[in-house]
């Protein structure tokens, strides 16, 4: 037995492959089309978890970063007024580490060459020290003089907005007084990194900012002098903030608070959390589907390269390769069309990256976002594609490494062919020869044409659901704001006020449609399962605000009992015909109990919604509203907008319009641009998956159908043996397409509905057809191509050569 | 003696047809000699000698090479056995397409204890301005005098060459059978044709007759005929 080691060969190892790498690269430049379109998938999927993941570390990092540096607090709560004494009290509870009194006054703004309203929120901070908790970034000038009383620090969005710079001036209402500030600089901070107004879903920093001002000028302006109307909590580490919750609700309850909440409920931190959440799941989904897809894709390509050269790994074991020089062979096949598909999918990843870091610094506003590339993503993504790669072809591998090599000699047995059902049907008469030699061919390896099947359906499927996404956004938004929010103004005013201001409103010029609503912030509680939201109190069937049902027609409020959105009931677990408890988080701050009497279909936000003559008995009070949804006639809106101004006791105007343009404009930053790379990428894998099936069928009959245009059937009837065959199989793939397609959207729905929106599961006929026509087209131009190569093959030389 | 097979059997199933190839194969091969194994298609000829080249594994009997067992040899004994021992010659070539003359016996010689450069080897079946040149740019001819060359090129003390002119005409055959006898004389190596040509049996020490499976007869030859002397 040869059992000595063999020195040549063990010493020789590193050089003496070097016939089989070249027989490699040449194998490798002979496919370089299908080998291409695998790196393309490859690199989608790539890229996609670089993105994810980069995006999702920057965003993390740097909000950690912030959260740290800048003391942004654990636990929040709002109180009609509090002496400031009442302060030792809450640094009495135990688990509180550090707290910030504050005062905090809603203002309305008046910017210089702004026409319009615009809504402020002012925060008082300690004078002539640094505050405790959420601490200011300074990005301009300096923070307000602790001597001076008319300056204040503004938030960066809304400096940004409109042009503001330290030392520029704006005016601001306090408790109905206007009053002219100074800017002295301005700042970020950690409890408004995402800075959409409280009613808000989006920031609108035209409209809404955020002023920092010296606590006793804010108390004296505001008549909070020796008092506090917030307060701001940070928890020492393993706290329970839930404790401490109840301990600040007890201590602050007879001073109006209303009710203490943790970072969870601030709006903020909210939101962020939610993009983090939303960015997890699309690190998950679109790089798990790329992958595999080109495993699939690997899987029948490499399968199909073995078993044309089985004879070529006969030799070479006949030689006396060992199994696992064929296996290293056919891997580093493998591995280098990963390599170039990571290689390629990191660099758009670096690119795409640091685009999408801008798009980010728009919505949230960090000191500085930064985007890091980190060897472990890099690590990751390429071995995610090397696992793909593997499990794609470690069949094939592995069965080209136990090829017995006298078996891999002999040609494959013929294969068994038998007469279809289709042949032996009435259709039989009407088959020619050469769509005979179709059918067969496709139905002697079905496991074989089932994958092409597969794959094609598969590529169809993410067109599918590509197409979906830019569909449906557009319907959600359409949803929204032609069905569900059909107001052109939305007024809130700044205390509860009598209904019949109804009638007054409708009087103002250019109104044409006024409908009132009372708003009250709750706490909804189910189970463990709560949620902090406001109800509003509306008519019976409102006009301008309507509440749709599942099947997207308007709903009437019934004249008792509770509404919830349908995303807002299944997250609290209820269903209709439960009871909720229901804290009220003004006035009287009851707590009742109330029927769950229906729920309602909304894309955008979750509300609560009930009868306004209820919630006004529910809150013991008269008729009262809190704002005003108004249908305007746009020639009279300068004139309208002058006489609202002048209304003190409007809190703030919303523009409907503006809202919505906002939300089309994020909706296209954001959503709207992955769905379109997803559709670019989905129609390059479609190419990939239908070229690659193409030239397979090509490489597989090539020398049958040179056989018979040898016997003289003409170019036309040798073409239509691979076009029938590319077409019966897009064909039959097209139904499993558009199932395929339907899961994917359906999961891709279920992984992104959150609070702000909810893209409803509507699959247009557009959606199918778009997809379909690209799945068409892509086998169109692959039988083109490989038609083509069949007119220059040389007819002869491929009889003669044996395989 | 250089192979000793006894009572040697092989089933195995082709398609949906089981074939009984071999049914009971008692055969020596000495050291140095040059065999012609002559059958007709179907006599089992290929399949005996995929087994003693260690290709294939018998159903029962034995198979000895020298001192070597091969009848329960492992996998990866059977490949140290064909790397270290065995050189084949195809009846279609089996070149592999993608790689040059000299890369297509290099790929063998890279692997080998004491091969001879891959141009000498190729200028011994008279290759020497062919180096460069792949095999779709070769005649028949030349390609099966390539896969001489890389199956002399290790120095193999066996040469196993299936129907090696099958595929040729007879000029070009006798050129390659030219080439074999050269390698059998030059460097004593024990070389086994099979073929259904029953002319090439004259070029043998011994012709050995298959049929349907079995050993139906040896014959010795007084005196081994030049391949230019053959003729078909």
């Amino acid at each position: 037995m040869t059992g000595a080691a063999n020195p040549a060969s063990s010493a020789g190892r590193g050089a003496r492959l070097r016939a089989l790498n070249r027989k490699l690269l040449r194998d490798l430049s002979a496919l370089k089309g299908q080998a291409a379109a695998i790196a393309l998938v490859i690199a989608s999927g790539v890229m996609t978890l670089m993105i994810a993941v980069t995006t999702l570390d920057a965003l993390s990092l740097t909000q950690q970063r912030f959260y740290e540096d800048f003391h942004f607090a654990d636990v929040f709560a709002d109180l009609t007024r509090a002496p400031e004494a009442v302060s030792e009290r809450l640094r009495g509870i135990p688990g509180v580490n550090r707290i910030e009194t504050r005062v905090k006054a809603p203002v309305r703004l008046e910017v210089p060459g702004f026409g319009e309203p615009a809504r402020g929120l002012l925060l008082s901070i300690p004078d002539g020290r640094e505050a405790l908790l959420n601490q200011l970034y300074l990005r301009e000038g300096r923070l307000p003089d602790p001597g001076r009383a008319d300056e204040v620090a503004v938030s960066d969005g809304f400096a940004a907005a409109h042009g503001l710079r330290a030392g520029d001036r704006i005016t601001a209402i306090i408790r109905g007084r206007l009053t002219t500030l100074w800017i002295s600089g301005t700042v970020l901070s950690p409890e408004h990194v995402y800075q959409a107004a409280p009613t808000d879903l989006l920031p609108d920093y035209r409209r809404y900012g955020i002023l920092w001002m010296n606590r006793r000028a804010l108390a004296s302006a505001y008549g909070m002098e020796g008092a506090f109307n917030n307060v701001v909590l940070g928890l020492e580490a393993g706290a329970s903030e839930a404790r401490v919750i109840a301990e600040v609700d007890r201590v602050l309850g007879r001073y109006g608070g209303t009710g203490a909440y943790g970072r969870d409920d601030q709006h903020s931190h909210r939101f962020l959390h939610e993009e983090l959440r939303q960015l997890r799941a699309q690190a998950a989904i679109l790089p798990t589907i790329f992958m595999l897809v080109s495993a699939f894709l690997l899987n029948v390509v490499l399968g199909r390269i073995i078993r044309n050269q089985r004879e070529q790994v006969a030799v070479l074991k006949a030689f006396g390769y060992h199994d696992r020089d064929i296996a290293l062979h056919y891997g580093t096949m493998t591995g280098m069309i990963v390599a170039i598909g990571s290689a390629l999918g990191i660099g758009f990843g670096l690119w795409a990256g640091s685009g999408l870091a801008g798009i980010y610094t728009e919505y949230f506003r960090f000191p500085e976002l930064r985007f890091r590339l980190q060897g472990w993503v890099i690590l990751l993504a390429i071995g995610v594609a090397a696992g793909a790669a593997m499990l794609g072809t470690l069949r094939s591998v592995r069965a080209a490494a136990r090829l017995p090599p006298a078996e891999g000699m002999r040609p494959e047995p013929p294969a068994r062919f038998h007469r279809g059902w289709l042949e032996r049907s009435a259709l039989r008469g009407w088959l020619d020869q050469p769509t005979r030699i179709v059918l067969r061919n496709v139905s002697r390896h079905p496991l074989k044409s089932a994958l092409s099947v597969v794959g094609i359906a598969m590529s169809l499927g993410l067109l599918v659901m590509g197409a979906y996404q830019l569909n449906a956004v557009d319907h959600m938004i359409d949803t929204q704001y032609r069905q569900v929010m059909r107001m052109d103004l939305h007024l809130s005013f700044s205390d509860p006020t009598p209904a019949r201001v109804q009638s007054e409103l409708r009087h103002l010029p250019g109104v044409l449609v006024a409908e009132t609503y009372r708003s009250v912030p709750v706490r909804l509680l189910a189970g463990h399962r709560e949620y902090r939201t406001a109800v509003l109190g509306m008519d019976e069937q409102p006009y301008l605000r309507q509440l749709l049902d599942g099947r997207q027609r308007p709903q009437r409020l019934p004249p008792e009992g509770l509404l919830l959105t349908d995303y807002l009931a299944q997250d609290l677990g209820l269903r209709v015909g439960d009871r909720v408890r229901l804290e009220v988080q003004e006035g009287h701050r009851q707590t009742v109990t109330v029927p769950l009497v229906g729920v309602v279909d909304e894309p955008l936000g979750v509300g609560a919604y009930m009868r306004r003559a209820a919630l006004n008995r529910l809150m013991r009070e008269g008729p009262a509203v809190s704002g005003a949804w108004l249908m305007i006639d746009a020639g009279q809106e300068a004139t309208l907008f002058e006489r609202l101004w002048e209304l003190p006791a409007i809190a703030s105007v919303g523009m409907i319009s503006e809202a919505e343009g906002d939300i089309r404009e994020y909706m296209a930053d954001t959503l709207l641009m992955f769905a379109l790379v997803f559709v670019l990428l989905a129609t390059s894998i479609t190419f990939a998956v239908v070229y690659n099936n193409a030239r397979i069928a090509f490489a597989e009959r090539s020398r049958e159908l040179a056989t018979l245009q040898v016997l003289g059937y003409s170019r036309a009837e040798v073409s239509w043996i691979l076009i029938g065959e590319i077409l019966l199989l897009t064909l039959v793939a097209l139904p499993v397409g558009w199932l395929i397609g339907t899961g994917f959207a359906w999961a891709l729905n279920q992984a992104f509905s959150m609070d702000m929106f909810r893209v409803p599961l509507v699959l247009t006929p557009g959606a199918y057809g778009f997809a379909t026509a690209v799945v068409l087209a892509a086998s169109v131009a692959a039988a083109a191509l490989v038609v083509r190569r069949l007119h220059r093959l040389d007819k002869l030389s491929l009889l003669k050569a044996v395989e | 003696m250089v192979f000793e097979t006894r009572g040697l059997t092989k089933t195995y199933l082709m398609g949906e047809v089981q074939i009984h190839a071999l049914q009971g194969v008692d055969l020596d091969l000495y050291a140095g000699e040059l065999v012609v194994m002559l059958g007709a298609s179907g006599s089992g000829k290929s399949t005996l000698l995929n087994i003693m080249g260690g290709l294939d594994t018998a159903t029962s009997g034995s198979v000895r090479y020298r001192d070597q067992d091969l009848t329960h040899a492992s996998e990866r004994d059977l490949t140290l056995f064909r790397r270290d021992h065995v050189g084949f010659v195809f009846q279609f070539y089996n070149l592999i397409a993608s790689l040059t003359a000299r890369e297509n016996v290099a790929i063998v010689t890279e692997i080998s204890r004491d091969p001879m450069p891959p141009e000498e080897a190729l200028a011994r079946v008279g290759l020497k301005k062919r180096l460069d040149h792949f095999p779709a740019q070769l005649s028949g001819g030349e390609q099966q005098r390539v896969a001489i060359a890389r199956a002399i090129a290790k120095q193999p003390a066996v040469l196993l060459c299936d129907e090696p002119t099958g595929a040729l005409d007879s000029k070009t055959g006798i050129q390659v059978l030219e080439a074999l006898e050269h390698i059998n004389d030059e460097m004593r190596t024990t070389v086994a044709i099979i073929t259904h040509n029953e002319v090439i049996g004259e070029m043998a020490d011994r012709v050995v007759r298959l049929r349907d499976g079995r050993v139906e007869g040896i014959h010795v030859n007084d005196r081994r005929r030049e391949p230019r002397e053959l003729r078909w």
